[in-house]
């Protein structure tokens, strides 16, 4: 049978007004139904007629998900909350903002004003390959496209890659680990309270999803603590456009210093592998080092230990590796005014 | 730095309306919405379709069952290869036949030759069904073997992208066919060392002692660059909506001309374009993919008669992807010698293009052409071959051809300046064309030259307004940072002549002016008809535009393509306003006595010179008309194109009717000329580079339109920009497929890509082959904004870095951390 990548097929649009309705909807048709955020992800998908749910649960009524709250220790911000809110929102500016400027690197103005917090982190790959409808593995099928003597491999992954080489392209996702961010997911079975990295999942888990989201899940919301609040921050993110593209590679770190040693800290790359990853061992190796070019330079070597260039994206290793250094050690800026 | 603002700069000094600013008559409805682009139309009835396309980059349909979709309650035809006209002679204006080309592009195909071709298209009552009929079509092809790399189907074995073979073969008399040209396997040799290998060309030219220039030379480079293939990305896609009434045939498309497209719409429906109605009022971009509108149009057309209803075809972004036409690649090679003082002593050129499987593209052609102008080698010898390849087509995108000649010469002049230690401005300006200065290789005996040149004072300005000597005497390296400058000599051919003016005044003393110009955004739609007022002294407000539909009669008017619309048609619109003038003294002298001489035309009025008798432009109007024959239309010039007699006959007794062909002397082929001068800022630690200022000069003639000029000459900078930046196509080469389908794939730039101070000048300099001294500037820019970016990057890292565009930062901090060039040299795609 022919094949058209355009028009969206027909389901049924359901949109519940409170969590308590979606959870119900979510339970009656299980494997069917299909969360819907801001769209910027789903809407792809059903337009390419690759993702064929029976029912649409278009989560944007919910009220109760939206918001950025302070809390006794720290924010919660509603997993239905846009991009463009938590970019200029004041207590994210003033204690979270590794968030706000990750946030703001997002996609392009637009897509900020449409897309969700809840949604930027849990969006799917966008390996070109997976994206046009090829039966790869993350799609079911059994072989990576991208992983051939002559694929184009680009934009895809330098760690943990598993058959699929795929990458998380989420620019939040890293801020939030960095800042020790709590996921409040909703299951069938009640409410879950996880850790920032624990919500993604990389192929060697599960190579058809990006988080550990399974139906009648649903995200609600994102905890910060305010252990972090106003911490010395960094996030960098590489993009070929300097607006509306996704990350080549991004970087989120939150350092506390005790004068000018590393006190703590917390760091977290993403576009590297299927999941945004910690860094744990380099957060260990430079905790109460001297905050330096030289610990940077360290971090950095050791933070792209084990990774594994793809034909066309080498270029990742000493991308990371610098990214990592600059986190940890700084940038040295031009003096001249530009 | 900042350059100082471009808003300072004046025009028109000796004139009322050119060289100045005005609102142009479709600036409200385009800002506040109210204009209508094809898809805006609803008719009656309509039903929309949608296309099947091919899911193979070369292959047969094999087996076809319809029954299924044709059976769907909605459905109301589908079109297949069989329903379209077979293809058409044509007769061009100087009534030669044209033969049809049986391999040419179709608008439905059962031999796909790329992945993403038409197949069919499914006329329903909306899309949703037409898209649900398509996924009920049963299809199954046979796959063909298929090519995307030019050097891959030159091999000896290598596989052909058409069962016929990889190139187009011409033959006198007969339209062109395709045959097969392989190298043999020891031409590849170079290949191994990241060379070009030069086999045997379609086509060569010389002119001068190429062995005495290169052994002459104090310094002899030979590089390989390669540059990307970039789609066109028109904001408006490909979208069409026709229906028939009483036999013919209206149709509503965005095109780049509108009267120059009702012939290749009349071939492609096999159809007197008497019978043709098009209607494109606005058109969302067309940089050369829409210069005569597109063949995909007969889709709904043929569709709305088979069905017998108004059909929309509406183009997604992806459709666009596959039809909308592309530059094609080019992987080139260029040998060059220079004197010690950087002037150029031999050029010795080799051009492979990449041309998707249709109609040959010009541009490996007009590369040598361009490179011959632009840096006047005194020899050169200019080779190129064209491939057949299963992507898809490609078609003349702004400055076709020379953007990629300029693109690949670029960088060897940067490259000479380091090793002979010269400054970059000079060496351009050195070998910078001046005056009359000849292209191309001989043909009797003669060269072709230039109607004139200044980009040498293009040069001169440029440096001075960019502050070239402050900037290259600034601290390179800071921090993690590196910043380059580079410059840029650009030019494309920039005007044509010969095409008809035509104008009505009317009773009521108001001027209608017929223009069958597009309205692509240029503005030249209503810009170069200034003149006409100009001439007159009629003021701007007086005048209407007539424009955007064939039935409105309009004269014959040059192909809105090819920069060539502001040069041809201000001729145009002068000999039409000369006589105009001239009807006006006539009347005056048949109204008053003397003779035509005695009067002057002036003021909305002619009148007796030195004071007495007048007669305003309503009177004249009136008068006209009494007087009939030639005055108010009944008798046409005798010279003006056919096309422009059947207006003119419509016209008749309307008022004046002004109305003449361009005859004005014209020595030599006009071009336009651009100096670029660009500045980056590099990051040594991620590869990550700016763009933080850009400059370009422009020697454009006359300056009609400033604003218009402005977004010509820095939005055509940007199109460049983005082929040095970012802008390519990735294929899959085990698959065939396409992968790189979205923008955030294909990676056109932004506006925070590109520097906010960006700054332009002209010079205002008149050519002196045209009446008004006005040239064309859409293309002349493109290859300054690629080059003048890639010279800043090879200023600030050296020549080691890259050696193909776009350069991203993958390409520069894998070389950096390699110190060597490391992206693949010749592949395509990746």
């Amino acid at each position: 049978m022919a094949v058209i990548r355009d028009i969206m097929p027909a389901f049924q649009l359901l949109q519940p007004g409170t969590v308590a309705d979606a959870q119900k909807l979510l339970a009656q048709h299980d494997a069917d139904a299909w969360i819907m955020a801001g769209g910027m992800d789903s809407f792809d998908w059903l337009k390419d007629r690759i993702k064929r749910p029976k029912v649409l649960v278009d989560l944007s009524g919910i009220e109760e998900l939206r918001g950025i709250r302070a809390t006794a220790d720290g924010v919660e911000i509603g997993a239905m909350t846009r991009l463009s809110e938590v970019v200029g929102h004041p207590l994210i500016k003033e204690k979270y903002g590794l968030l706000a400027q990750a946030a703001e690197l997002v996609a392009s103005p637009q897509i900020r004003n449409q897309g969700t917090l809840g949604g930027n982190v849990s969006q799917d790959a966008r390996c070109w390959y997976y994206r046009a409808g090829w039966p790869c593995y993350r799609a079911g099928g059994n072989i990576c496209y991208a992983d051939t003597p002559v694929g184009r491999n680009r934009e895809h992954a330098i760690l943990h890659a598993e058959r699929c080489v795929a990458v998380n392209p989420s620019d939040t996702a890293p801020a939030l680990i960095a800042l020790d961010a709590k996921f409040v997911v909703q299951t069938p079975k009640g409410r879950q309270v996880m850790d920032a990295e624990h919500y993604f999942v990389g192929p060697e888990i599960d190579i058809t999803r990006m988080n550990i989201l399974r139906p009648g899940f649903l995200l609600m919301a994102i905890q910060i603590p305010s252990t972090w609040a106003g911490a010395q921050f960094y996030f960098e993110k590489m993009r070929d456009r300097n607006v509306w593209d996704f990350p080549l590679l991004n970087v989120a770190s939150a350092m506390k210093l005790s004068r000018s040693n590393i006190q703590d800290i917390r760091i977290a790359v993403n576009a590297a592998a299927a999941r945004p990853l910690r860094l744990k061992a380099v957060e260990d190796a430079v905790r109460g080092r001297e905050c330096s070019p030289a610990t940077g330079e360290a971090a950095g070597k050791l933070a792209v230990q084990g990774a594994v260039p793809l034909q066309f994206n080498a270029y990742k290793i000493p991308l990371m590796r610098n990214l990592v250094k600059r986190a940890i050690g700084g940038v040295q800026e031009a003096a001249w005014a530009s | 730095m900042p350059s100082p603002k471009s808003e300072m700069q004046k025009f028109g000094a000796k004139y009322k309306l050119i060289g100045k600013d005005y609102p142009t008559p479709d600036l409200y409805a385009k800002v506040t919405g109210k204009s209508k682009y094809a898809e805006d139309f609803r008719v009656d009835g309509m039903l929309f379709c949608k296309l099947l396309l091919s899911p193979v980059p070369h292959g047969r349909v094999k087996h076809l069952d319809l029954s299924k979709a044709l059976a769907m309650p909605g459905v109301k035809a589908i079109l297949t290869q069989d329903d379209l006209p077979a293809p058409a002679d044509s007769v061009t204006d100087l009534g030669v036949t044209i033969k049809a080309n049986t391999q040419g592009e179709k608008a439905l195909t059962m031999e796909p030759l790329y992945q993403g071709e038409p197949i069919l298209a499914v006329a329903a009552v909306d899309e949703w069904t037409a898209a649900e009929a398509i996924e009920k079509i049963d299809i199954e092809f046979e796959h063909l073997p298929f090519a995307l790399d030019p050097l891959e189907t030159l091999r000896p074995r290598g596989p052909n992208p058409r069962v016929e073979g990889n190139v187009w073969v011409e033959e006198e008399n007969s339209p062109p066919r395709v045959g097969v040209l392989k190298w043999k396997e020891e031409d590849f040799a170079p290949a191994k060392y990241g060379q070009l290998p030069m086999g045997k060309p379609q086509e060569e030219w010389s002119y001068g002692d190429l062995d005495a220039g290169f052994k002459n030379a104090a310094l002899v480079l030979d590089e390989t660059f390669v540059t990307p293939d970039t789609s066109h990305q028109t904001l408006e896609p490909r979208t069409a909506l026709a229906y028939w009434q009483n036999g013919k045939v209206f149709l509503h498309m965005g095109t780049q001309s509108t009267v120059q497209t009702l012939a290749g719409l009349g071939r492609w429906l096999n159809m007197d374009r008497s019978q043709i109605v098009l209607i494109s009022e606005y058109t969302g971009g067309g940089f050369g993919s829409k210069a005569t509108g597109y063949i995909f149009a007969i889709i709904p057309a043929l569709l709305a008669k088979k069905a017998n209803a108004p059909v929309m075809m509406r183009i997604s972004r992806e459709e666009e992807h596959f039809i909308g036409r592309a530059r094609p690649g080019f992987q080139g090679r260029i040998k060059a010698g220079f004197a010690k003082d950087g002037r150029i002593t031999a050029v010795d050129m080799y051009a492979i293009g990449n041309n998707g499987p249709y109609d040959e593209a010009g541009d490996v052609g007009a590369s040598g052409e361009i490179v011959s102008l632009l840096y006047q080698p005194p020899a050169m010898r200019w080779r190129g071959v064209t491939v057949l390849t299963n992507t898809p087509p490609r078609g003349p995108q702004s400055a076709p051809g020379g953007m990629q000649g300029i693109v690949m010469m670029e960088p060897i002049l940067a490259k000479a300046a380091r090793q002979l230690s010269l400054d970059h401005v000079a060496i351009h300006r050195i070998n910078s064309p001046e005056g009359k200065a000849e292209w191309g290789p001989a043909s009797n005996g003669k060269r072709a030259h230039a109607t004139s040149a200044f980009l040498k004072e293009a040069f001169d300005r440029g440096a001075e307004q960019f502050r070239w000597k402050e900037r290259v005497a600034q601290p390179k390296r800071s921090g993690s940072k590196v910043r380059g400058v580079g410059v840029s000599s650009s030019c494309f051919f920039a005007g044509s002549v010969g095409y008809d003016g035509l104008f009505v005044i009317r009773p009521d003393g108001r001027i209608a002016i017929q223009s069958g110009i597009g309205n692509l955004g240029t503005e030249s739609l209503s810009d170069v008809h200034r003149v006409v007022a100009e001439v007159l002294g009629v003021p701007w407000e007086k005048c209407d535009v007539i424009w955007g539909n064939t039935s409105k009669n309009l004269p014959w008017t040059c192909v809105s393509g090819g920069s060539q619309t502001t040069h041809a048609m201000t001729r145009a619109a002068h000999a039409a306003a000369m006589d105009g003038k001239q009807k006006l003294q006539e009347i005056a002298a048949k109204t008053f006595g003397g003779t035509p001489e005695q009067y002057e035309v002036g003021n909305e009025k002619v009148f007796r010179k030195g004071g007495g008798r007048s007669l305003t432009l309503a009177q004249a109007a009136q008068r006209a008309i009494q007087l009939g024959g030639k005055y108010d239309g009944h008798e046409p010039p005798p010279d003006v194109n056919k096309y422009t007699k059947t207006s003119i006959a419509a016209l008749a007794g309307q008022g004046l009717v002004a109305a003449a062909k361009d005859k004005y002397p014209h020595d030599g082929q006009s071009f336009s000329y651009v100096a670029s001068f660009a500045e980056v800022e590099v990051d040594l630690e991620t590869g990550k580079y700016f763009l933080t200022d850009y400059l370009a000069v422009a020697d454009v003639g006359t300056v009609i339109h400033p604003k218009a000029l402005s977004g010509q000459v820095l939005g055509r900078s940007i199109l460049g920009m983005g082929h040095a930046m970012g802008q390519k196509w990735v294929f899959d080469p085990q698959y065939g497929h396409t992968i790189s389908r979205r923008f955030y794939h294909t990676k056109p730039p932004t506006i925070l890509d590109v520097p906010t101070g960006m700054q332009w000048a002209a010079l205002d300099i008149p050519d002196p082959e045209t009446p008004v001294g006005a040239r064309g500037i859409g293309e002349p820019p493109v290859g300054g904004g690629c080059g003048a970016v890639l010279n800043a990057l090879s200023d600030a890292l050296g020549d080691e870095v890259f050696r193909r565009a776009p350069v991203n930062l993958d390409t520069i901090l894998t070389s950096l951390e390699a110190g060597r060039p490391m992206q693949e040299p010749l592949t395509a795609f990746i």
